[in-house]
């Protein structure tokens, strides 16, 4: 019976969408008052519905209901409460309904927070959310409905994906999703604005705490899977540039470039059209990444072959959402005209070479991404497209990225004043290019020119990035929250930086056959594989080692790699083993028994690596705290005074 | 910067990276892009002899050899008409097994030998890479008739 709720909800949102859609573009063209309440409310009753779906499948799972076809084939009756709980959006069709809950969820927000909006902007914003709403919920009931029932029910479920049985990637998915989503309120931003064909800078003021949002979302979606792909599958690696990463990267440089193109947008009322351009392009690329991934097209056109249905929607739904929004792209920006004019050297120079090279390598990865599928539709041949690859295409433009941001943080609107800064710039260039040379030689043993130009990169953003804060303080200035965030994140991308450089340059992964009770060196760390033994976990029995890690004859720690089968049946899973380190992590995976008492292992020592995601974080955080700057809530608070001055005249 | 300079200023920034991006495509591309071969067309000679490139199929059931105790794996890449053997030193992936779907990335030995650097795993095990299950020959009932 409560599937069958669910299932009844589902439709009932949709309907509620259609109304959502209807009212709020209608109202707003003729004026409307009613009919824009009407939207608002079928806002609010559409996030009921839809939690109330959602509500329902997670009861489904909880209560281990196999007569559900997706229960069935995502769940198991001896999977632990909190991974039956993260089966709801293990698979594509529950998914497809936490990527709708998140879609309620921001539209409510944008709904409940907007009312400063003018009346006929607001209503068209939550119009256009309305219809992405549409395409997702006609989507999910056409042809992938999460409450179809299986006839007669299952005895026991086949059980989540045991790579997906974990914590970080049970949160991945929806903070990546609340990522994707949130890229659809500046889409909408975007699309009420080129209706309206006007923008002013307090559309860019509007818009960007809502792009800050989902853009840190993304961030730290981003940085669990790679995380996750790190300690989970059993490799080492932390980026792989597969499609499915590359499908949630492509938004990600699309945002990036966004949030910097509506900081001039905002300030100096400059590249409107661009910045429209990009507010389109995010939330097109998280479409199409959802979509593709979830599909499989993506890895080829022959994927369209499991289901022709579900490829042919998608394929019409991005038609429809990316064409419609480009083609009202072409036909109204040319109204929107950039007045100011702008010196070489002003910070507006800086923030385009930003934009030109982020949107460069997001256009390479894309057409890495992308190419294999043309080649083998043209019937080319099939290839794949190697790393190295994207290695390079995403490398090129990052290094003068890096070498801009150092001197851009620093240079002011529409004049520059960098000739005061000139000789303590070239103090922290110099510096740091000392360091990068030191610590390859020192710490590493050797001097490689890209490690070096990646180290002295690295320390060349991250003292850049010190200087405002720290000067600030001392002068005893004011550090606003927006200035305070762009530090903190640019910091980060230096820890970044730094992290790549390390773990590229100088990791050392190696395979090799110990028996219990031999050792091998790598790195200078001896690793001793001293015991092994069976476990047996809630689902599954596997095999552990005790492997004694020790350098110059002092012990470090025993790590404990596993061997995993689970009870459900399917291939051997691997639990790495890791030393974290602030210099550098070792890792060991268990392989298997090679015969004559001898187990392969994985050794890998991975220098620097947790700089990665350590930065991340502090990008995260830095666009949080320059997302909250006093600036925004001002000007919500002066404009609600605006614009109940100016209530009786409408 | 005045209007007319700063537009000049955009073409330049454009076109200074179109054209860095195509060169960068070109250069990365032509040992980056790795075609991929069934077993059929690697015996038909269509496979290169002098470059990476990619393999795919099942693993044959009862193919996998290992020469006890070390990291040498030998096993038959099949795609139900013609079969590879192929060698690889080093650790399997898990979703590694017989009579599943493989993908391996190395080159064409003298000796008809495909020699391995890469094993591919895929995250799901029920899923099969979408080029080998188009290369595949499966019994139809069409061709049961032949």
């Amino acid at each position: 019976m409560i599937p069958e709720i669910g299932h009844f909800a589902l439709i009932l949102a949709l309907l509620l969408a259609i109304a959502q859609a209807f009212f709020g573009l209608a109202g707003a063209a003729r004026g409307q008052v009613a009919w824009m309440q009407a939207a608002r409310s079928a806002v609010a009753g559409q996030a009921v519905f839809i939690a109330l779906a959602f509500g329902a499948l997670t009861s489904a799972f909880i209560r281990k209901d196999f007569s559900v076809l997706y229960v069935a084939t995502n769940s198991n009756s001896e999977l632990p409460i909190f991974y039956r709980i993260a089966a709801v959006w293990g698979a594509h069709e529950g998914s497809l309904l936490l990527w709708a809950l998140c879609l309620s969820g921001w539209t409510l927000a944008v709904t409940a927070l907007s009312t400063s909006l003018q009346a006929a902007f607001r209503s068209r914003v939550i119009g256009i959310l309305g219809l992405i709403s549409i395409g997702f919920l006609l989507f999910m009931l056409t042809t992938s409905n999460p409450f179809e029932r299986l006839v007669p029910a299952a005895v026991e479920g086949r059980d989540l994906n045991p790579l997906l049985q974990d914590f970080a990637l049970t949160i991945h998915p929806p903070i990546l999703y609340l990522g994707y989503v949130g890229f659809s309120v500046a889409f909408a931003f975007a699309c009420a604005t080129l209706i309206e064909g006007r923008l002013d800078s307090t559309w860019a003021r509007w818009t960007r705490p809502w792009t800050i949002a989902a853009w840190i979302f993304l961030t730290v979606g981003i940085s669990l899977g790679s995380w996750w792909a790190y300690y989970e599958l059993g490799w080492g690696g932390w980026w792989f540039w597969d499609p499915v990463e590359n499908a949630s990267f492509m938004p990600w440089l699309a945002g990036t470039a966004l949030i910097h193109s509506l900081a001039v947008t905002e300030k100096r009322g400059l590249f409107k059209s661009w910045t429209l351009l990009l507010a389109v392009s995010a939330f097109s690329l998280s479409l199409l990444g959802t979509f593709l991934v979830r599909s499989g097209v993506l890895v080829s056109v022959h994927a369209f072959a499991t289901d022709p249905a579900r490829g042919l929607f998608i394929l019409g739904f991005l038609t429809c959402v990316i064409g419609g929004a480009l083609l009202l792209y072409a036909w109204r920006a040319p109204r929107l005209k950039s007045a100011a004019g702008f010196e070489l050297a002003a910070r507006e120079s800086f923030l385009l070479f930003n934009n030109a090279f982020l949107v460069a390598a997001l256009g390479l990865i894309l057409l890495g991404t992308l190419y294999p599928l043309f080649m083998d539709a043209l019937n080319l041949g099939k290839i794949s497209v190697g790393p190295p690859y994207f290695n390079m295409v995403f490398m090129v433009p990052m290094l003068p990225l890096l070498l801009l941001l150092g001197i851009g943080m620093h240079a002011t609107w529409k004049r520059s004043h960098l000739q005061p800064l000139r000789n303590r710039l070239i103090g922290i260039a110099a510096v740091a290019l000392v360091i990068a040379l030191v610590a390859g030689a020192a710490v590493y043993g050797h001097i490689r020119p890209m490690a070096t130009l990646g180290f002295a990169l690295a320390f060349w953003v991250m003292g850049s990035s010190l200087m405002i804060p720290l000067s600030r303080l001392r002068a005893r200035q004011a550090l606003p929250g927006a200035v305070l965030g762009m530090s903190i994140a640019h910091f980060g991308a230096g820890l970044v930086t730094l992290g790549i450089t390390g773990v590229q340059s100088f990791k050392i992964e190696q395979d090799v056959a110990l028996a219990v009770g031999e050792a091998t060196t790598i790195a200078g760390y001896d690793f001793r594989l001293a015991a092994l033994r069976q476990v047996q976990g809630p689902n599954f029995v596997g095999v552990e080692a005790d492997v004694l890690i020790s350098s110059d004859g002092k012990t470090i720690t025993t790590l404990h790699p596993q061997k995993r089968l689970y009870n459900s049946g399917g291939n051997p899973m691997t639990e790495a083993g890791i030393e974290v380190g602030a210099a550098r992590d070792l890792f060991v995976a268990l392989g298997e028994d090679l015969g004559q008492g001898r187990w392969s292992l994985r050794l890998q020592y991975k220098p620097l690596i947790r700089y990665i995601w350590l930065g991340a974080l502090l990008i995260a955080l830095g666009g949080g705290i320059a997302g909250l700057d006093r600036r925004y809530r001002r000007v919500k608070a002066g404009e609600t005074a605006m614009d109940a001055a100016t209530e009786p005249s409408r | 910067m005045t209007p007319r300079r700063k537009r000049l200023f955009a073409v330049i920034a454009i076109l200074v990276g179109v054209s860095a991006g195509v060169t960068l495509f070109l250069l990365a591309s032509r040992e980056n892009l790795l075609y991929f071969y069934s077993p059929t067309q690697i015996l038909a000679g269509e496979a290169p002899r002098d470059r990476a490139f990619r393999i795919g199929g099942l693993v044959t059931t009862g193919s996998l050899k290992r020469t006890d105790g070390t990291l040498e794996i030998r096993f038959v890449v099949t795609d139900n008409r013609e079969s590879v053997p192929v060698r690889y030193t080093g650790l399997l992936p898990d979703l590694f097994s017989e009579g599943k779907g493989v993908i391996a990335r190395g080159r064409l030995a003298e000796s008809g030998e495909f020699i391995a650097d890469e094993v591919l795993a895929k995250h799901d095990e029920n899923y099969m890479p979408p080029e080998v299950a188009a290369s595949l020959h499966m019994p139809t009932p069409a061709r049961k008739t032949e």
